[in-house]
């Protein structure tokens, strides 16, 4: 005898330009106006942040340009109690948070500094390797559900980070202990030069969460709005210790980073076809659409910039880190050993 | 007041108490809820204080030292424990690049207090894997503390700072001597990390090792005709080893004694820093008493991979005629 002992689905979110967007207004006219702001800020970042690296003063950069929907939306969707872990693409996602834009220039110029205080927005520092943080983001989760807390805590990662064990031993773990997190993956088709299709055989992202005993939803991540409905509802679940993974489809408009050559493995139709999605241009026609544009929001492009170059130019005026800091932000009381080698380091300077 | 305890009851007293004092702390790894751990150092924790606060998790080493770095974040001090040392490296990545490194990472702003646990070395004929010694590893991980007690006391006090404090810590358990002896232990002794331990005073040479080899050395020092001092190391990193070069300047002559192997062992930093801070005190080359450069193997040869009275007895000998 056989049965069928399980079957799945996943949905997909979208709501620009489909019958769903007959609920509009999905969120306030001058949150729909905060909104884009973000997303011009965070393209205008993107853009200083290029040129910064190729004059030298930043020595390597990760763009989220085409992926400021996902990144703002998903933020704009969280409360001040609920966490952020990012990956190490999620620039946006810091503006989003409030985070100083001279400090998030200080860290892309290699001073830690530009992290400091970020536990005042409950928002973790950037993790570099790759899926690592979906274990802080699941313990994070966890440590909610055992403290009674009515908050959760999203974490972004990328499409190449679901091939990794923390990835899955962290769906596995916040399903087991009803963690309050969910898994935000920005799925932007490339981990550096392997494609999405390479990179995995399940049809979707969004449905590895099932083998978890977690939901799953995939969602279209270049539609701030459908962004903000999955994200909302994640929320609700997350809140109440049912974990979620959101796959957010969107696309890596620029390189892996400012030391990679894309055109080596993906043709310019591709990449312009995906331009046609440019989250920004999209909701800035959608805005107009609603009459929800204003002059204001026209001019805003240029505020942006000097906005930009202001914090861009605080960030390289700021002193480089003391000789000492090396020492410092190891242990919590330095040991002998520390101390005196911080000395000895401090004495060669002189 | 003092109790009568082996190593392996001292570590469950020292989660006890601090579980007791400090509802943060909370206990998981692999079998260590209804099961007590395989060594049952975790035995009774999750009767006494609730499956919350006590529990076993799933069978992933990295999602356990992972999750409990996120816990530590959110205000919680885990104490996990990897079942054995030998697939700790499981979850190396996340003590070593993020454990270690978020006090850095955010200027002080965020720690990691965890503690991860693990039945650590050989001799007691286990599986293949199941007799590591990894210290090393972990010393060469900066923003950790690597602990190996040898003495139920140090077990029981160390253990109990480890948890208090504010950094993460990887904490070896000699699982050799789990239940080789007891000893008196005083609950309200409190041992610093980062010191060593003058297990026995000596004048003539300076025995340096840690964890299950100090009851060896111990035993090795009364075949010799001579005074020795055996300095138990007990925090592998950060030590400066200072206490080491003061024995040194008294007795001029080292050997150190470790279960992990030669090249690249704890022995070849210790020796280098007496190469360097106490050269002109000594009297003979420093002896490196330890494993051979293979793995591990299966335990029909363990006794001959793991250094025994002889072998000690011996190399001191070769410092003392030097």
């Amino acid at each position: 005898m056989r049965e069928e002992v399980y079957s799945g689905s996943i949905q997909r979110i979208e709501v620009m330009g489909t019958d769903d967007d007959d609920d509009f207004p999905w969120v306030e006219e001058d949150e729909y106006r905060e909104l884009y702001k973000q997303m011009v800020l965070a393209r205008k970042f993107d853009e200083k942040a290029f040129s910064l690296q190729r004059r030298g003063e930043i020595s390597t950069y990760a763009p989220h340009k085409g992926q400021e929907a996902a990144q703002i939306g998903a933020m704009f969707a969280l409360d001040e109690d609920d966490w952020m872990a990012p990956s190490f693409r999620e620039t946006a996602a810091f503006i989003a948070r409030g985070a100083p834009l001279d400090k998030i220039f200080q860290r892309w110029m290699g001073d830690a500094n530009g992290q400091a205080g970020l536990s005042e927005m409950n928002t973790l520092p950037v993790a570099i390797p790759v899926g690592t943080q979906n274990l802080h983001t699941a313990g994070i989760g966890m440590a909610m559900e055992k403290k009674g807390d009515e908050n959760a805590v999203l974490g972004f990662t990328g499409d190449g980070s679901t091939s990794q064990g923390d990835f899955h031993e962290s769906l596995n773990f916040s399903g087991v202990y009803n963690a309050h997190s969910i898994f935000f993956v920005q799925n932007n088709q490339y981990a550096i030069s392997m494609p999405r299709e390479k990179q995995t055989k399940s049809e979707t992202i969004a449905q590895k969460a099932l083998a978890y005993g977690i939901d799953g939803i995939q969602v279209d991540g270049n539609d701030i709005l459908a962004v903000i409905k999955a994200v909302e509802e994640a929320l609700e679940k997350a809140r109440s210790g049912e974990p979620v993974l959101i796959e957010a489809e969107t696309y890596r408009l620029e390189d892996h980073t400012t030391s990679d050559d894309s055109t080596r493995y993906r043709d310019e139709e591709e990449v312009e076809e995906w331009s046609k999605k440019d989250p920004l241009k999209r909701f800035k026609e959608y805005l107009k659409d609603h009459g929800i544009w204003t002059d204001e929001l026209e001019e805003f492009e240029e505020e942006a910039e000097n906005r930009i170059d202001e914090a861009a130019q605080k960030a390289i005026e700021m002193d480089d880190p003391d000789i000492e800091e090396l020492f410092d932000y190891v242990y919590g009381d330095n040991p002998d050993l520390i101390e005196k080698q911080k000395e000895q380091w401090m004495e060669a300077q002189k | 007041m003092t109790e009568k305890m082996n190593i392996v009851e001292a570590i469950n007293a020292a989660l006890h108490d601090e579980m007791e004092e400090n509802e943060d702390v909370i206990v998981y790894g692999e079998d260590v809820g209804e099961d007590g751990g395989v060594f049952r150092a975790t035995k009774e924790l999750q009767e006494e204080f609730g499956e919350e606060r006590c529990f076993s998790s799933p069978l992933a080493e990295s999602g356990i030292a992972g999750t409990a770095i996120g816990m530590s974040l959110y205000g919680f001090n885990p104490v996990v424990e990897m079942q054995f040392s030998g697939f700790s490296y499981l979850a190396f990545h996340q003590i070593k690049e993020h454990a270690a490194r978020f006090r850095m990472r955010s200027r002080g702003d965020y720690t990691s207090p965890i503690t991860v646990r693990a039945p650590y070395g050989g001799g007691i004929n286990a599986l293949e894997h199941h007799q590591e010694s990894p210290e090393t590893f972990f010393a060469h991980s900066k923003g950790i503390h690597t602990v190996i007690p040898s003495t139920p006391q140090d077990a029981y006090s160390l253990l109990r700072k480890s948890i208090q404090k504010e950094d993460p810590v990887m904490f070896l358990e000699p699982k050799k001597t789990y239940r080789a002896f007891k000893e008196e232990v005083d609950r309200d002794k409190k041992v610093e990390l980062n010191d060593c331990r003058i297990a026995q005073e000596g004048n003539d040479l300076t025995l340096i090792s840690w964890g299950a080899m100090i009851p060896l050395a111990e035993e090795a020092a009364e075949e010799v005709d001579a005074d020795i001092e055996i300095i138990d190391v007990r925090t592998i990193q950060p030590n400066d080893y200072d206490e080491i070069v003061e024995s040194i300047e008294k007795t001029g002559r080292a050997a150190i004694l470790h279960e992990d192997s030669k090249t690249g062992g704890m022995g070849g930093d210790i020796a280098g820093k007496l190469q360097e801070d106490a050269i002109l005190h000594m009297e003979a080359p420093v002896e490196r008493i330890t494993a051979p450069d293979v793995p591990y193997p299966l335990y029909t040869l363990e006794e001959e991979y793991m250094p025994d009275k002889d072998q000690v007895v011996n190399g001191i000998r070769e410092v003392l005629e030097f």
